[in-house]
């Protein structure tokens, strides 16, 4: 959009562009692809060798082209490695296609630093700008930066009031507009580009993307390196025994085969475990596909957006979730009102801050209302009559809130009146007025104009007495076109200012923001005595805002209380019950919102994060060092007193070592408690050694809520939890302000479906519903996680019982690393015969209990968090079983074949024979195997394995064929074997004896373990199979209900000041088009700007 | 046409909704059969291979019992030419040696007479690869470029045929049989061809394409250890000589184990022996050419029949019981628990 670079700017424009090219400060493309097409070949296979299981290979490969050293042939470790690099070269150039591809949809591409670019309503602003000017007066522009700090309410910042001499300002230029705003309530607007793309304030603050592993890709890599020793043992064994054999037996045996030159050594290949582990990524897709996970309202299907983090969903323990637009909707409702002592409103009200979508109940017609907002929906019928009815106390409740606000209105056309409101529930309570006829229509420094009741009224504003944090109250004093004056007020609800009446503690209890309204005639004397000593405080030059404040209180005495209003952030759908299960799941959850601290805790109550379950909910407000200390301390004192014996163990294993980062282990509260810590609080808290003392509390309590955080300190917070405990964490946020955040928990999720796509395009995962998270997690998170252990699982056990049978005849071949199995059985048994099934048995077969129980039972999540699936132990014993069948596959072959002879006494305990019949052996006892550990047989999963098995034997055949030997005599010496040896009964007793003796064991291992051992999950598992004979019970949504406690549920996102701007007309336009006569025209404005 | 393509709603093709296919496949909905451990499918599990293993061993150990066979170790009775052999300058010193034996039953059917070897490593790494399969296919090959060293060429650079290590330690000890029948001596007649598997004689062997054998062989030599060429190792028959000699065949099928015996003759079922060895004594006539006490090797002879499942290896019949038998306790002592209730 840089086709607004106006004439004389050009030059100004050419010198940024000038001094920029020292430094290549291109234009507003982030760049997010990490190859292109030359270099993809040497990065992809730099990071590739990073892994070490890759890196093993190489290295191996290297030592096979030593002709003395390698025992087998070249093609063994080649094939696999090219393999694996191919197919992750693959993916990788796929993934960064598409990433790349992404980003080329985003316009803004082209925008450089030093363009000037014309921002519009509602327009996002995609690079750092200095504001030129704007059709707002005095160049006011109103930005929303709920994508940068969470808040919602609007900010304004004005244009340097002298345009025509910015060339001279140019070196105090301080004032950013920062990337990642919105525009809102401001026709348009020009802004120079300052810092475009990488350099913006935004993209400088959201931190590094660095590589995420998961958890199980770093166990991995030790595993790697275990087997390595292990082998590296083994190799050692044979090495030794090898050396005692030749000075024993082959010294002897020389006369047959004399000595060679050089070592001989061992090599077993690892086996291509990346390729597996990459090849799993596709499972990804099935988060792709969930139609459950897909948001028709705006057609936005959840989206894996890194492949290879699946498992890890399965082991979240800590999810950081942003408030706005994650938990809530951005809607305001004008849920309920009670006028003298009435309350209506059954459902809702809501005026809708940018349009998602408008729920079809009933609307009440508003026809009757020409002026009337039409993106409001319902209210109660009876409040309408009450209005008709001109109730006097209804009447002036609605007055009121049309008078007693600073709302800006905007009529361009006759009738089309739209609101600019600095807090979103002031927006909807003026709106909500207006719909019942008491329109606020214009606005001067000294009038208000309101249409009641289709009768035009002048209102002389006589005073606006600001809201501030103090009184949490804001009152105008107005003087009608009757002669009243009055004072009208707006309250923060508060508990011991106004006596309780049961409709406000309902209102309460639900968790509404609520406001009481109350008014006071006046007298004229005793006002003009006021404004006099208004006027002086005003202009006091010290303590001006406590005199005000004081002033203020001395008028706000005796109100006549006329009713409340209740405003709900609206909650996103389901996000209370998501809470409820994910905390189920052992999940914790932590809000982080830039919103104060009322607005936090309020949403904490709504959606279920605070409740009566919990016994304490302690504020960390302190702002120094030590009252943070203190009172972290303090709260851990009462979850915890043994914590601050020095018996206590983590105690003792800081004072051991106290230098080192340590984990802290999970320690257990007496009860269950929350905790809210204030931004500024947290500064402290973040600080070297307070840092330990906020983890031990913060992760003793069920819910921790964050407010008036930055997005630095998002980020900070994660590390935090990252670096003291041994848990996988989650960030979920829709917002710039959640990318840092995002991008450095362990997996990162973005609300998709919204304006501003930083939060999407960092993240790992995106959907466009909180609510989804649940499935995310306790679906495909848990199945995934348990599909990766089982596939872990097996392919050590199959690799095992592979490697070491060659281990065994190495003791009956002189040490001498002749390999059991024919070597192009050891280059496509883990390529071919065995990957289909494994994969099958990972990526297609369901998971062990279906979706609908995964949510019903939330605490079968637990098991993934404390990694019970694969971990060292079970690492051990895959090892085990592998060495037990190992043994079983090479002596059940070798007692078969020793000193025997066919029916027709030729040969059959050759060596090709052995090796056939060992490697079938292997073949069919891993496909049984895995037949057995998959948890739901498929027509898939058996067709692989079948398959493979046929493929086994296909290939085989050919290989032992005629025809190849007589082709590649040197690489099939195989030939006639097959026919020789399988035609044998006694080569398949051998094979049945190997499959009953390998299988059996296991099959009642696991049988025993279930009946005398069962786990947790084994016991839900069985009460799923109960249940599951009896008729389907009701879905797993559940009617939450609703706790009704005594606690304070107001909270103004309210700015200070905005009353004196107001007061002071600046932000008025000089003409207000239809209010009275006079024309406007925006391109009027234009052209003068282009006169500039 | 064209009013039916009006029809067709607009809104669908004007922006194709990103709501994933509602395939089985897709929403992992895959018809799906779980194989669970019950307490019943385990027993019958156990029960059922517990049946069959046992029938299966029993079956196994009775045919091998019923396997004749015996084995003689030559090298400790015929130890003056074991001492002989050790010294490789007697080379070509012949040494003959006889044993006697006695059968006390008749050996009935086909009969088959195997020499055994112990702690030879036919299988050792080094042993295995030394080989030229192209060159035993007749073809004109650069042993130079085989595994075949040292057993390549001579220093003079004329190739060995054949190379390597194998083909060098061929067996080459004679082994005649004699029935001493009512103090006459009956030499048994036995079968040299058809001993080795079909694929190996007229596939993986073929010799060199000549007019006649000794050609097609020249501008080689014998390997070092070889009393004789390649291509007089059976001058009575053509169709056994060169590469395709039944005795060099069967050698060149390594073994896979340090112990192992390869079949030499089968007894020719004419006349006397037209059912078998009949009882009585016998004496093997061996001309000991094979060295073994040098590496503390043995060498058998031995005689033997054959059945279904092979020869006399118990393994398998006995494996096979005590698999059965335990795969059958433990499921009774499982359901033992079941009916006490100690397992649920």
């Amino acid at each position: 959009m840089g086709d607004f670079v106006l004439g004389p700017w050009s030059c100004l424009s050419w010198m940024f562009k000038f001094c920029d090219s020292a430094v290549e400060r291109g234009n507003n493309s982030i760049k997010t692809s990490k190859y292109n097409f030359f270099t993809f070949l040497p990065l992809n296979l730099f990071e590739q060798f990073q892994r070490i299981a890759n890196a093993y290979f190489l290295f191996l490969l290297i030592l096979q082209l030593i002709p003395q050293i390698s025992s087998l042939a070249w093609f063994t470790t080649v094939v696999p490695l090219v393999l694996v690099l191919a197919v992750s070269g693959v993916k990788d150039a796929i993934d960064d296609f598409v990433r790349s591809v992404l980003l080329k949809d985003e316009k803004w591409m082209n925008v450089q630093v030093g363009d000037i670019i014309k921002l519009e309503n509602n327009n996002f602003v995609t690079a750092d700008l200095l504001l030129l000017s704007s059709s707002e007066p005095h160049s006011l522009t109103y930005i929303e930066t709920a994508e940068l700090d969470g808040e919602t309410n609007l900010k304004v910042k004005q244009a340097l009031t002298v345009t025509a001499e910015l060339g001279e300002d140019l070196q105090k230029l301080t004032d950013f507009n920062g990337e990642g705003c919105t525009i809102r309530n401001t026709e348009w607007c020009f802004g120079l580009v300052i810092y475009a793309g990488p350099d913006t304030k935004l993209m400088q603050n959201s931190g590094k993307t660095t590589f995420k592993r998961t958890s199980i890709d770093r166990l991995m890599n030790v595993l790697v390196l275990m087997i390595f020793a292990f082998l590296a043992l083994m190799c050692l064994i044979l090495a030794i025994g090898n050396g005692i054999w030749e000075s024993d037996k082959g010294y002897n045996f020389q006369v047959y085969l004399p000595w060679a030159e050089g070592v001989n050594s061992t090599s077993y290949s690892v086996v291509p475990i990346s390729l597996y582990v990459r090849l799993y990524a596709w499972v990804s897709f099935y988060i792709d596909w969930d139609r459950k996970m897909y948001y028709p309202l705006n057609d936005t299907p959840a989206q894996a957006r890194t492949t290879t983090l699946n498992e890890e969903l399965g082991q979240i323990k800590y999810i950081f979730s942003d408030k706005t637009g994650t938990l809530t909707q951005n809607i305001m409702c004008f849920n309920k009102c009670s006028i003298n002592g009435k309350s209506y409103g059954i459902l809702s009200i809501c005026l809708i801050l940018w349009v998602l979508h408008l729920s079809n109940t009933e609307k009440v017609d508003f026809s009757y209302n020409p002026l009337a907002d039409p993106k409001f929906a319902f209210y109660d019928h009876s409040l309408v009559e009450a209005v008709k009815l001109s109730d006097v106390p209804t009447h002036r409740f609605f007055r009121l809130l049309s008078l007693c606000h600073t709302v800006m209105p905007e009529e361009k056309k006759e009738g089309n009146l739209v609101y600019q409101a600095q807090s979103p529930d002031e927006g909807a309570l003026v709106t909500a007025a207006r719909n019942f006829r008491f329109v606020f229509r214009a606005r001067t420094p000294e009038t208000i104009t309101v249409v009641e009741m289709g009768e035009t009224k002048i209102y002389k504003l006589l005073a606006i007495l600001d809201f501030n944090n103090v009184r949490k109250r804001m009152s105008v004093i107005v003087w009608s076109p009757e002669g009243d004056l009055t004072l009208y007020s707006r309250s923060l609800f508060s508990f011991d200012l106004f006596c309780l009446t049961t409709v406000l503690q309902e209102f309460a209890g639900e968790g509404l923001r609520i406001l009481v309204v109350a008014y006071k005639n006046l007298d004229e004397e005793y006002f003009q005595d006021w404004i006099g000593r208004h006027h002086e405080a005003s202009t006091a030059l010290e303590g001006r805002e406590d005199k005000l404040s004081e002033i203020y209180e001395e008028i706000e005495k005796d109100l006549m209380l006329l009713g409340a209003t209740a405003i709900e952030d609206k909650l996103q759908d389901g996000v209370p019950q998501t809470i409820e299960t994910l905390a189920k799941a052992h999940i914790k959850i932590w809000v982080l919102t830039g919103d104060k601290q009322e607005t936090a805790m309020n949403i904490g109550y709504s959606c279920n994060l605070l409740n009566d379950d919990i016994a304490d909910v302690f504020v960390i407000e302190g702002s120094t060092s030590d009252d943070v200390l203190n009172e972290l301390r303090n709260a851990r004192k009462k979850m915890k007193p043994d914590s601050f014996l020095d018996s206590d163990e983590i105690n003792i294993q800081f004072e051991k070592s106290s230098k080192k980062t340590k984990l802290l282990p999970d320690e257990q509260a007496n009860g269950v408690y929350g905790l809210v810590i204030n931004g500024h609080s947290l500064a402290y808290a973040l600080e070297g050694n307070l840092e330990l003392e906020l983890v031990r509390t913060a992760c003793m309590c069920k819910v921790v809520i964050c407010c008036r955080v930055t997005p630095l300190q998002k980020a900070q917070v994660v590390e935090l939890v990252k670096k003291y405990k041994k848990a996988v964490t989650l960030a979920i946020g829709d917002g710039a302000n959640d990318v840092s955040m995002i991008k450095t928990a362990h997996i990162g999720v973005g609300i998709s479906g919204q304006e501003g796509m930083q939060a999407v395009l960092s993240s790992d995962f995106s959907f466009a519903q909180f609510r989804y998270l649940q499935r995310l997690l306790l679906v495909h998170g848990r199945w995934s996680y348990i599909r990766m252990c089982k596939l872990l699982k097996y392919f050590f056990y199959k690799n095992f019982a592979f490697t070491l049978v060659h281990f065994w005849y190495g003791f009956f071949s002189g040490f001498s690393a002749q390999t059991v199995y024919d070597e192009w059985f050891i280059t496509l048994y883990n390529l071919v015969y065995t990957s289909l099934p494994v994969l099958g048995m990972s990526l297609l077969s369901p998971g062990d209990v279906d979706d609908h129980w995964s949510l019903l039972f939330p605490q079968l999540y637990v098991p993934g968090q404390q990694n019970l699936y694969f971990n060292k132990i079970v690492f051990v014993k895959c090892m085990l079983q592998g060495i037990y069948s190992s043994l079983i596959l090479f002596f059940i072959p070798y007692g078969a074949m020793y000193n025997t002879m066919r029916s027709d006494g030729k040969a059959i305990a050759d060596y090709q024979s052995f090796a056939l019949m060992a490697q079938t052996c292997l073949l069919i006892v891993v496909s049984v195997q895995i037949g057995l550990d998959t948890l739901y047989w498929t027509v898939v999963n058996q067709f692989f394995i079948w398959g493979s098995l046929s493929v086994y034997f296909a290939i085989t055949f050919t290989m032992c064929s005629d025809g190849t030997y007589l082709i590649f005599t040197a690489s099939f010496p195989f030939v006639g074997t097959v026919q020789n040896t399988l035609s044998r009964p006694n080569v398949w007793l051998a094979v049945f004896l190997s499959i009953a003796l390998c299988v059996l064991p296991v099959v009642g291992f696991r049988f025993l373990k279930a009946q005398l051992k069962p786990t947790a999950s084994d016991k839900v598992l069985l009460k799923i199979k109960e249940a599951k004979k009896r008729p389907p019970p009701p879905s797993p949504k559940r009617r939450l209900r609703r706790t009704s406690t005594r606690r304070s549920g107001y909270a103004f996102s309210h700015q200070h000041g905005f009353g004196a701007l107001i007061m002071s007309g600046r932000n008025m336009r000089p003409k207000s088009p239809f209010a009275t006569t006079g024309t406007f025209s925006p391109n009027s404005d234009k052209h003068k700007h282009k006169g500039l | 046409m064209k009013n039916k393509k009006s029809f067709a709603p607009q809104e669908a093709e004007a922006r194709p909704s990103r709501c994933p296919d509602n395939s089985a496949f897709k929403q992992q909905r895959l018809p799906a059969w779980k194989p669970q451990l019950t307490i019943a499918t385990v027993l019958s599990t156990f029960f059922l291979t517990g049946a069959f293993c046992l029938s299966v061993g029993i079956c196994l150990i009775l045919s091998a019992n019923s396997v004749r066979e015996i084995q003689i170790n030559y090298s400790d009775k015929c130890s003056d030419c074991s001492k002989l052999r050790e010294n490789s300058y007697n080379w070509n010193i012949e040494c003959l040696c006889s044993v006697d034996f006695k059968l006390k039953e008749d050996m009935l059917g086909d009969v088959f007479m195997y020499y055994g070897l112990q702690n030879f490593y036919q299988n050792h790494r080094r042993y295995v690869i030394s080989r030229s399969d192209a060159q035993l296919l007749g073809r004109d090959v650069n042993v130079q470029r085989s595994y075949c060293a040292p057993f390549t060429t001579y220093n003079n650079g004329t190739p060995m045929a054949p190379c390597g290590a194998i083909a060098n330690s061929m067996f080459n000890d004679t082994i005649d049989l004699f029935y001493n029948f009512n103090s006459s001596v009956i030499q048994v007649p036995l079968l040299k061809t058809g001993n080795s598997w079909w694929t190996d004689k007229n596939v993986k062997f073929r010799n060199p394409q000549s007019h006649n054998l000794s050609s097609a062989f020249a501008g080689t030599a014998r390997p070092p250890y070889w009393q004789k060429p390649v291509y007089l190792l059976d001058e009575e028959d053509e169709r056994n000589n060169g590469y395709i000699n039944d005795d060099f065949i069967i050698w060149m099928r390594v073994s896979a184990f340090a112990t192992f015996r390869n079949l030499y003759r089968r007894i020719s079922r004419k006349r006397h022996f037209a059912d078998g060895l009949p009882a009585g004594n016998y004496t093997f006539h061996i001309s000991y050419n094979f060295p073994v006490t040098k590496f503390k090797g043995k060498k058998y002879v031995i005689l033997s029949t054959m059945v279904w499942s092979g020869g006399s290896n118990p393994f398998l019949g006995i494996a096979y019981v005590v698999c059965g038998a335990a795969a059958t306790l433990t499921g009774a002592e499982t359901e033992v628990r079941v009916l006490t209730g100690v397992l649920p």
